[in-house]
């Protein structure tokens, strides 16, 4: 083994930026929890959040709040401004063509639901399949076996291997003419995994088949271009990209969008009303009924400047390091096994200590000031796989630093002395 | 918060060496249990003598609340009849739950060491599931016991 590498060592910087300084602009970070200063080690459940984010949405409902899209006031003109200029910097951001293509949801899983509902269910037959991977969240597995029980489709789950990583020799052995859609994690949450979609999503278009991928946790660590990618749809959630929970996007090709029926039914999604006859408005408000999250499509829009302005391939690149760090000092631990060893993973680590429940460790480290998530993580299957009940997650943000990782191995010590 | 409040030694103990850890060939009555939130998972099986529980078994896997839990519940009630066990139940319950609970921990012998998860109100479910569990069995429903 090499040796260790000493956090003291490791420059903390994200491009040229200390994340010292990145720290100051995110006011949760700096308290005390339980006598010890916080260490928020569960991103991948939900960023923080920096206060510029926090300022866009007060400014918002400071100044400028009204309802988009149905006054002529000043500002009803203000709110709809703001609401559709968050569009476009959505659009810009996963490099959409048209900011039609980009549809304001309340996340990731209503995202994929109303893929599910509107794309899928009035296209499949009995005996069509739809396929996914055994890595997915419940929130890419669920909505596939509504669908599915409703229309007498199958459901079709591509294995894993030991190591995490989506089976691609299997998934060519399954994917064929039956199968009407391929819906497949960008990034898994439970494993850190990043599947190399780009080698499936070709396998598929050669196939004529249409492709969602789950982006919620590609996104917050990447650069994600969905035309180079050429997927049919794409999903995420703001919060998870250090803005506002409650909305997120779905991301789909005009074409197909166009094609597809509303899915929900109300105000804005019409263009005129009457008991015989109602027509529709176009794309992207047709998804959209109902008053949308106006502030928080406002505060995903400032929480995506504040990452351009650091640089995405710059967090990622530090997040890399905090990684193999966090793996490296994890893997030291005797007794501590780490669950997901692709090759390529994003900055999570999922473990399981010998004689120590995950429950438990969760608790011990919430005592030191620690905050990991412990459970199955919305991926039940995954669980399975690897026949344990749950298991110990640490995931990072590019605000994180390697003495927190130095706090949480000392917190994993202080655990076994405590319980074994 | 103090740990140590938490994780006693007896419970660490009994997590560590679970009694009547298994399960009773030809019980009585059974039930399982499930906390889908941590995916803490148990069966219990009873042996029952008249309305005497005379053997009580349990097997799962459950963090070190809920396996000492469980332990310490098995040790607790055996001899002891329905009623006993209901009033007993009732007890463990007030005293896991409730800020205010009247129940002095000492006068429940080793189960008093369980006192200290009150102070986590995100760990309460794991002490309490393998009680309803028992509850459940001993009422004769052999279905599932959720938490949630
Ligand atoms: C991979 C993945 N997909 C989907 C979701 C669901 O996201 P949301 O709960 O924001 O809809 C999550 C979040 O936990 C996730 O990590």
């Amino acid at each position: 083994m090499n040796a260790p590498l000493k956090s003291s060592a490791l420059a903390a910087k994200v491009g040229d930026v200390d994340v010292i300084t990145i720290r100051r602009d995110f006011p949760i970070l700096n308290q005390q929890i339980n006598g010890h200063t916080l260490a928020y080690l569960d991103n991948a459940a939900s960023a923080q959040h920096p206060q510029s984010v926090i300022d866009a949405i007060s400014r918002y409902y400071q100044h400028d709040h009204a309802n988009v899209h149905r006054g002529v006031h000043t500002l009803s003109q203000r709110a709809t401004e703001q609401y559709e200029g968050a569009r476009e910097v959505v659009r810009q951001f996963i490099n959409a063509s048209s900011s039609k293509e980009i549809i304001f949801t309340r996340g990731t899983t209503e995202a994929i639901n109303l893929v599910a509902e509107s794309f899928v269910r009035p296209r499949v037959k009995p005996g069509n399949e739809i396929l996914i991977s055994a890595l997915e969240h419940h929130a890419n597995i669920v909505p596939w076996q509504h669908v599915c029980k409703y229309t007498g489709a199958i459901l079709k789950i591509i294995p894993i291997t030991e190591q995490g990583e989506v089976d691609f020799a299997a998934f060519e052995q399954m994917i064929g003419s039956r199968t009407k859609l391929l819906a497949l994690t960008h990034v898994s949450n439970a494993l850190g995994t990043i599947v190399p979609v780009e080698k499936f999503i070709s396998v598929a278009k050669r196939l004529g088949v249409p492709v969602l991928l789950d982006g919620a946790q590609a996104v917050p660590h990447s650069s994600v271009d969905v035309q180079k990618l050429d997927c049919d749809f794409y999903c995420f959630s703001a919060h998870k990209l250090c803005g506002p929970t409650g909305i997120g996007v779905l991301y789909g090709r005009e074409k197909i969008l166009n094609a597809m029926p509303p899915w929900q039914g109300g105000g804005d999604m019409i263009l005129t009303v009457s008991f015989e006859k109602t027509t529709y408005n176009q794309l992207p408000w047709k998804f959209e009924a109902g008053t949308p999250h106006i502030a928080g499509a406002i505060g995903m829009a400032a929480a995506i400047r504040y990452l351009q302005a650091l640089n995405m391939n710059h967090i990622a690149a530090y997040e890399s390091q905090l990684l193999h760090y966090a793996t490296e000092q994890l893997q030291r631990i005797s007794g501590l096994r780490i669950i997901g060893t692709a090759t390529h993973k994003a900055a999570v680590v999922s473990f399981v200590m010998q004689g120590i429940h995950p429950h438990d460790l969760g608790t011990i480290l919430d005592s030191q000031g620690i905050a990991i998530r412990t459970g199955h993580h919305c991926a039940m299957p995954v669980m399975t796989f690897f026949k344990i009940p749950a298991t110990a997650r640490a995931s990072f943000a590019f605000y994180n630093t390697f003495a927190e990782i130095d706090q949480l191995v000392a917190a994993l010590h202080s655990a076994r002395e405590m319980l074994m | 918060m103090d740990l140590k409040e938490l994780y006693r030694d007896v419970i660490v103990d009994h997590n560590k060496h679970p009694r009547n850890f298994g399960k009773i060939d030809h019980a009585d009555a059974h039930a399982d249990g499930h906390n889908p939130l941590c995916g803490d998972q148990l069966t219990v099986t009873v042996k029952l003598d008249g309305d005497v529980i005379s053997d009580v078994k349990f097997e799962g896997s459950g963090c070190a609340i809920s396996t000492a839990s469980a332990s310490l519940m098995t040790e607790a009630v055996h001899g002891k009849s329905k009623q006993q066990f209901n009033s007993l139940h009732d007890q463990v319950h007030d005293m896991l739950t409730r800020h205010d609970s009247t129940i002095d921990p000492m006068s429940l012998g080793k189960l008093g060491a369980l006192s200290g998860v009150r102070e986590f109100p995100a760990r309460v479910k794991c002490a309490s599931l393998c009680w309803h569990t028992l509850q459940a069995a001993l009422q004769n429903q052999n279905q599932l016991v959720s938490t949630e």
